[in-house]
């Protein structure tokens, strides 16, 4: 096992545990939202298409780096757009106190 | 480790902390909006910090920067189009649809390292969880939006013969994924592996009806949290590790609140089909 394999695998665990506790106290009502949000958060998956095309070579190198790419955008953008649409209808309208009638 | 590489990877740690308070603030409503925003300001300057790493590091060909370009900019204007465009009451398929195709990217890194890295041969742990998961995820969320949009029908689909194919599946793709990493099996190995988890996904989702879908979706986004940290592993990516556990964590978490919330077990949905009070109700809420 190298020291990078050993590091990684700490963080990995540590970052487990941490999800495991961070929306502990999510009411239900911001479930869905949460869920976009969480999905939105692995669209860091594009920062590793990004990263392919470092030894990309050859049709089928390039043709990978373009759908891995365009699929991670889509889950970035689309998921963090969504989510904040979603967000926009818990805002409290003005001059109504939150929690009143919408 | 250059100066450059220093700065990265500390910018890297801001981003993964940001994810983390991103998150934590979901848990009011008076802060989500704000802990959603600080999440995507640093998926920004993720993405700003490795396309700096790109250029320092000089390797990425012509070709290979006008494919980022172009994909990255067709799958962020299809996104942003059918973000803007999409209904409230259809989100909750849009959310599966960016979790499938996120799914998807994490397999295809897993693929690409695979062809480059280990020159086709054979392939690491990571790699392989990761082709698996990410397949698996990427096809059981398209049927997971394609049943709450109406596509495939809502209803548990359950046909003679499906609780013996989705075992028979699992071993084939346990088999495969032996073959990649210890036997030499190759591209082909790998392919079959992909091909059986692609299978599997659609097998895992059909099953189960539509009404509970929201948690299917929820426990699919956690697979794809795992799947991208496991493509961390294989490009030796601490954000990418970090990000995608906590999503995979936290999204553990969550389909267990949503499976409580409508009163239903975890196990009885994902066992689908039999015994989920599904079939009593002819079309189901969804």
């Amino acid at each position: 096992m190298s020291v990078q394999l050993l590091a990684d695998l700490s963080v990995f665990v540590l970052s487990l545990l941490l999800g495991f506790e961070v929306i502990g106290r999510v009411p239900t009502t911001l479930h869905t939202p949460l869920m976009s949000a969480a999905n939105s958060v692995h669209g860091i998956v594009l920062a590793g298409a990004l990263l392919i095309a470092l030894s990309a070579e050859g049709v089928f190198g390039y043709a990978l780096v373009f759908v891995t790419a365009a699929f991670a955008a889509m889950n970035v953008v689309g998921g963090y757009v969504v989510t904040d649409r979603m967000l926009e209808m818990f805002r409290p309208r003005p001059g109504r106190t939150s929690g009143g009638e919408r | 480790m250059g100066a450059l590489d220093v700065v990265i990877r500390l910018v890297y740690l801001a981003v993964a902390t940001c994810f983390v308070l991103g998150l934590h603030l979901m848990n009011s409503p008076v802060t989500a909006r704000r802990g959603n925003l600080l999440s995507a300001g640093a998926m920004a300057v993720a993405v700003v910090a490795t396309v700096a790493v790109l250029v320092e590091t000089g390797t990425v060909r012509p070709w290979g920067w006008a494919a980022l370009a172009a994909g990255a900019g067709l799958g962020a204007g299809l996104g942003l189009l059918l973000a803007r465009r999409v209904m409230m009451t259809a989100m909750p398929q849009l959310v599966s649809l960016f979790n499938a195709v996120g799914g998807g990217a994490a397999a295809l890194i897993g693929v690409h390292d695979f062809a480059v890295h280990s020159g086709g041969r054979d392939g690491s742990l990571p790699v392989v969880l990761d082709v698996l998961i990410g397949a698996v995820t990427f096809s059981g969320s398209l049927v997971a939006a394609g049943k709450l949009q109406g596509l495939v029908p809502g209803r548990p689909l359950v046909f003679p013969g499906v609780r013996l194919l989705t075992p028979a599946l699992a071993l084939i793709m346990v088999a495969a994924a032996v073959l990649v990493l210890v036997a030499g099996g190759g591209a082909v190995a790998l392919a079959v592996l992909g091909a059986a988890s692609l299978a599997f996904g659609v097998l895992m989702v059909l099953p189960i009806g539509g009404a509970d879908m929201p948690v299917v979706i929820s426990l699919l986004n956690a697979f794809t949290g795992t799947a991208v940290a496991m493509a961390g592993f294989a490009l030796g990516n601490a954000v990418l590790i970090t990000a995608g556990a906590l999503v995979g964590a936290s999204g553990a978490i969550l389909t267990k609140l949503m499976a409580d919330a409508m009163n239903r077990s975890l196990a009885g949905i994902v066992a689908g089909g039999f015994g989920t009070g599904d079939e009593l109700s002819p079309g189901p809420a969804g």
